[in-house]
């Protein structure tokens, strides 16, 4: 494969690990970029959950890349051959960079399905078995401007033997090659951007194996898969990534799977990783929450303290942990958010959060949110995924602002 | 152009009348907007309307929507509301909003306790406690609301109900639109409206309308249709009441929302209409279409690339194919706003064209080539529409 038209750009590394910068190159034309750290635009089949393209474009900086999951796409493959334009005129998307992940973040796995020559993935219609010949059958129907290779990520599970992870970096690899090879003899696939993925569960030998061995093949970018949200606690993470990274090329992105939660996005991106899956907004969504934490650094430290503690002690009151999750449970509300069936939104009649300039909250107020929930109204889920949406593409914003002008431990305190 | 000024805060502007048909077109001015007639408004019953934005809705063009007393008054409450400024403030709609009494709600969905002169008595489905729907309370809920027009409280009795009960609730209904009119604490703002009554039966009816014309209210609806009834009755009932309502008021006929009966009913010379169809039937993957309707979600669209209608400009049509649409379906929940809005949008444009149409002076041929679109030949035209359309001089092949 030629040299890789993506090109991240570096701007700044932060204490030689958090990196600061713009990944460049991305589309079949090449005219899109992506600011890093980012994330992505999350996606069922290629749209927004809840939004149609009118309601998506009230939102300012939407992500220059959409996700796209097999889980969604795997049972359409039959549509998408006959339709011959590719995923994105299908779904309508006309001025995106898709990304085609395997798996959706938003949606654990049944473990016990994966082989030596196979993993599965969920439609609406059941489990769908892929083999390296099938998955890249499916991509070329799907031509997306880059995706993960196919990879053995079922290591998320808590006492995975070593025996197990060590199999998943090497059925990783193997697939990862046959999908190379297959890639680079299909005419379909010119132009379409390959990420490798990092396996090995939460040993750091296997760790920096897969990534030393995956940076050796052509591939654009790096995907960090088995860090999901729930599967381990952040220093080991932490402490994992870093590892990785220092066996990855300074120049090309790492990408992030399945976490999302701030705190742990902000720890992270100080261990090294540069892109997210954009998924957090709708989780927060589906369980009726507007994400409401502060991340504006540009506030009076002062004033700063005393608006943190009025949210904190109305959550306070409904006895969740602050910022913990439990068990893997990646339902469970965050202290990133407020929960508007509370009784106590009924009569708020100030916007979700004060000064957001998202179209809900210029347009609406708590207690209509509220009203919207507490009578199953759809509208609730279309205005929060919009507010919610436009509140983490804030926080990425602030994030990198922060990193521009060292102010992460500002950010940290939020 | 004659402007007449009605009581309460409508006036209309009447701008054609057709020389064949009972149809006629003109600009309501409402307080928020002027409202074009025929007009058929989509139903947001719980203040808003199913997953489609304000912005959205005004983007469509809708002038007027729907908000149910029955569903608010339960939920959130008048009092929540009125704090919010009004149902407008509440849900943040500039245009113009029509709430009905509650009064239908009690015959579709509570379990009656007892309905007497005083009002109707149900018990709420959130508490089980007892609710006395009066038409003062009907009336305070709808002024909490601050809606454009509302609707009196009307002793509701189903069609297909015959016998002494009828003549009671017409005689009721009466007495009760006298109690609304009197309850009214806001006549210089909100425009409370009649319902006819009277069943089935002629004489009752025109009863009704010879009592009900004589009060002094800005417009008058057509109500105890479409609820089960032969269409053979209903439109003879429609176009007796229409008969008698006077000329410079609009007809609201209520609950009325399939195309072929709207086209019809404009002809019988009703000027606004609802209906939860189009926006319910969207949520089950049902996209309306000017030759009928089109389930998205069956297998045979799974391939299909075109848009729903080729022809229709709407958000949804411009953008999207029935095979994304059906695809959609299975994966995330804004594949029903796409038909939604889709629906909305056809209903809206059906109305647009029939007013223009009259506006032109060729309201009938009109009627001829969109029976043509919808059926796929002649003898298939249902027979109640054919004689309806004929007792106003419109004869279809």
């Amino acid at each position: 494969m030629a040299g890789s038209r993506i090109k991240l750009e570096l701007s700044r590394v932060v204490q030689g690990e958090s990196r600061l910068g713009v990944l460049k190159g991305l589309g079949r034309t090449g005219q899109h970029c992506l600011e890093v750290p980012g994330c992505l635009l999350y996606s069922h089949l290629g749209t927004v959950p809840h939004l149609t393209q009118d309601t998506l474009h009230t939102l300012k900086n939407i992500p220059a890349v959409t996700q796209v999951t097999l889980s969604s796409v795997a049972e359409h493959q039959e549509v998408l051959q006959e339709f011959k334009g590719g995923f994105k005129k299908f779904a309508g998307l006309h001025d995106t960079v898709v990304y085609c992940s395997l798996h959706d973040p938003a949606a654990l796995c049944p473990p016990g399905y994966t082989t030596n020559k196979t993993v599965s993935v969920w439609g609406s219609g059941g489990r769908i078995e892929l083999t390296v010949a099938k998955f890249m059958a499916i991509q070329k129907t799907i031509q997306p401007d880059w995706y993960q290779s196919m990879a053995d990520g079922e290591t998320w599970q808590s006492n995975t033997s070593r025996k197990r992870l060590r199999k998943s970096v090497d059925r990783t690899l193997a697939h990862l090659d046959e999908c190379l090879t297959i890639h680079q003899n299909s005419q379909d696939l010119q132009g379409v951007e390959v990420f490798g993925v990092v396996e090995g569960g939460d040993i750091l030998e296997e760790r920096a194996r897969s990534a030393r061995e995956t940076a050796k093949r052509p591939v654009a970018g790096f995907c960090l898969d088995g860090f999901q949200t729930g599967s381990m606690d952040q220093t080991l993470r932490t402490q994992l990534i870093k590892a990785i990274a220092k066996e990855l090329p300074e120049d090309k992105p790492r990408l992030l799977q399945g976490v999302g939660r701030p705190d742990e996005v902000l720890a992270c991106v100080e261990a090294g990783v540069d892109l997210f899956e954009g998924f957090f907004p709708f989780q927060v969504t589906e369980r009726g929450c507007a994400l409401s934490f502060s991340f504006d650094i540009s506030l009076d430290p002062e004033r700063a303290v005393l608006e943190l503690n009025d949210d904190e002690t109305c959550r306070a009151g409904e006895g969740q942990p602050n910022g913990e999750v439990t068990d893997g449970d990646q339902t469970q509300m965050t202290s990133f958010e407020i929960n508007l069936k509370d009784k106590r939104y009924h009569d708020d009649f100030r916007p979700l959060v004060e000064g957001c300039g998202c179209y809900c909250c210029v347009n609406h107020q708590r207690a209509y949110l509220h009203h919207l929930l507490v009578t199953n109204e759809l509208l609730a889920g279309v205005l929060l995924m919009i507010h919610n949406t436009a509140h983490y593409i804030g926080f990425f914003s602030t994030l990198r602002e922060a990193l521009a002008n060292d102010k992460l431990d500002l950010l940290k305190r939020r | 152009l004659q402007h007449r000024a009605l009581p309460g805060t409508l006036s209309a502007d009447n701008l054609a009348e057709c020389p064949v048909t009972k149809a006629r077109a003109c600009d309501l001015i409402l307080p928020h907007s002027a409202v074009s007639t025929p007009v058929f408004m989509p139903v947001g019953t719980q203040g808003t309307l199913k997953g489609i934005t304000v912005d959205q809705l005004d983007g469509l063009g809708c002038q007027i929507c729907l908000g149910n007393t029955y569903h608010l008054g339960m939920r959130p409450g008048p009092d929540l509301i009125e704090k919010a400024n009004g149902l407008h403030g509440f849900m943040n709609w500039k245009k113009n909003l029509l709430t009905d009494s509650g009064g239908f709600q009690m015959v579709s969905l509570v379990e009656l306790s007892e309905v007497n002169e005083e009002g109707v008595k149900f018990k709420s489905p959130y508490d089980g406690k007892e609710i006395l729907l009066s038409p003062e309370k009907s009336i305070s809920i709808q002024n909490s609301l601050g809606s454009d027009i509302m609707m009196q409280l009307d002793d509701v009795v189903s069609s297909t109900v015959t016998g002494p009960r009828v003549e009671e609730a017409m005689h009721r209904s009466i007495r009760w639109l006298d109690r609304c009119i009197a309850a009214n604490k806001n006549p210089d703002k909100q425009n409370l409206f009649a319902i006819i009554q009277g069943g089935l039966n002629a004489d009752l009816r025109k009863a009704c309308l010879d009592e009900m014309t004589q009060r002094n209210v800005p417009g008058f609806a057509i109500g105890g249709l479409s609820g089960g009834e032969e269409k053979d009755d209903f439109w003879r009932m429609v176009t007796l009441s229409t008969d008698h309502l006077p000329r410079e008021k609009p007809r609201y006929l209520m609950g009325v929302g399939y195309a072929v009966d709207l086209v019809v009913c404009v002809a019988l010379g009703c000027d606004m209409f609802d209906c939860v169809f189009p926006t319910r039937t969207a949520r089950f993957g049902s996209a309306l279409v000017p030759w009928g309707s089109l389930q998205v979600k069956h297998k045979q669209y799974a391939k299909d690339f075109q848009p729903i209608d080729p022809d229709c400009p709407c958000p949804t049509c411009k953008r999207h194919s029935r095979a994304y649409l059906h695809a959609l379906f299975k994966s995330d929940t804004s594949a029903m706003h796409h038909i939604t809005i889709h629906n909305i949008a056809y209903q809206l444009t059906l109305m647009r064209s029939v007013r223009q149409s009259i506006v032109d002076g060729r309201f009938p041929e009109f009627i001829r080539s969109f029976m043509k679109q919808m059926f796929p030949s002649p003898d298939q035209y249902p027979s109640w529409a054919v004689d309806a359309l004929a007792s106003v001089n419109v004869t279809l092949e």
